[in-house]
């Protein structure tokens, strides 16, 4: 257990954040750690004490998977892309045709968080489809 | 003759009462601490035993944190003295791992769709990157990285600017 070893401080520090369902496995030398964050700010600590310890994530012997939990179902989301549209396509892949466009800093109904990777969304203008979560921001109702 | 024979008497009394009280309340102490277990969900099929006040809880539970609180719960009934804890706690489940190379090769091109200079492939479940990316993009690229679940990653290549 080596990489519990190097990781404690991650691993103490989800512990006392109020991570529930925290799971810590070691297997063929990766460290895998779920569970659910209480808020965003949760995650973002973890990221920060993983990016200490293992500067710029590069040893990539860690897979951390905690997500901010979802007591209550998220709605609405903002776009939050870097300055472009969001893309809005007809499945959950980039192989999948552009169905229409969000725009940046446009909020957007999330319809359903279909995996972790694309949430189904549908535009004010009506235009539904699926987009990727990584430029997608919960906002609160 | 008469004041030995009360004497014995009385040491008989001193000795057995105690013994045939203890053995009443050793079941009612029982039944206490199985209803205060079996209110926590977390607790179900945790077994408890009652002798002379000394509760044992035997078992299974999937955390640290309930094998403690099940000690606590029977420790806080009336008429326990002591509690041993032989409650194991379960082997967590294995991380599950995203073998499917198809799987892993398309989650990774959705990923990297929006940052051309890096370059991957997956090498034995491995991610492998290869390129430059800006550090502000490269951690919200390994998150979203990390939700496919490989078998790790091979970074030697990569250069944070």
């Amino acid at each position: 257990m080596v990489l519990k070893d190097k990781y404690q401080e991650l691993v103490t520090t989800a512990t006392d954040s109020g991570v529930t369902n925290l799971q810590i496995r070691e297997q063929e030398g990766v460290l895998y750690i779920d569970g659910e964050a209480p808020s965003g700010a949760v995650k973002d600590k973890l990221w920060n004490v993983y990016d200490k310890l293992d500067p710029n994530f590069l040893s990539g012997d860690v897979v951390m998977n905690v997500n901010v939990s979802s007591s209550a179902p998220v709605t609405k989301a903002k776009v939050t892309t870097e300055r472009s549209n969001l893309n809005i396509r007809k499945g959950p892949g980039t192989d999948q045709p552009v169905v229409g466009k969000a725009a940046h800093h446009e909020i957007v109904t999330v319809v359903s968080q279909t995996s972790d990777m694309w949430w189904l969304v549908r535009t004010d203008d009506g235009e539904e489809g699926y987009s990727y979560a990584q430029y997608l921001t919960p906002v609160e109702n | 003759m008469k004041k030995l024979l009360a004497i014995t008497a009385f040491i008989c009394l001193a000795f057995y009462l105690p013994a045939c009280k203890s053995k009443v309340k050793d079941a009612d102490v029982k039944a206490s601490v199985e209803t205060a277990l079996a209110a926590n969900p977390d607790l179900n099929g945790v077994v408890a035993d009652v002798k002379d006040g000394v509760a044992t809880i035997t078992g299974e539970v999937r955390t640290d944190a309930a094998r403690a609180a099940a000690e606590t719960a029977a420790k806080g009934i009336k008429g326990v003295k002591s509690v041993v804890n032989n409650l194991t706690v379960a082997a967590p489940p294995p991380p599950v791992v995203n073998a499917d190379d198809e799987t892993l090769t398309r989650g990774l091109a959705d990923a990297l769709k929006d940052n051309p200079t890096v370059k991957s492939s997956i090498v034995d479940g491995k991610i492998v990157l290869t390129g430059e990316i800006v550090k502000a993009k490269w951690v919200a690229l390994k998150q979203m990285l990390d939700k496919l679940k490989s078998k790790g990653y091979d970074l030697t290549g990569l250069k944070i600017k």
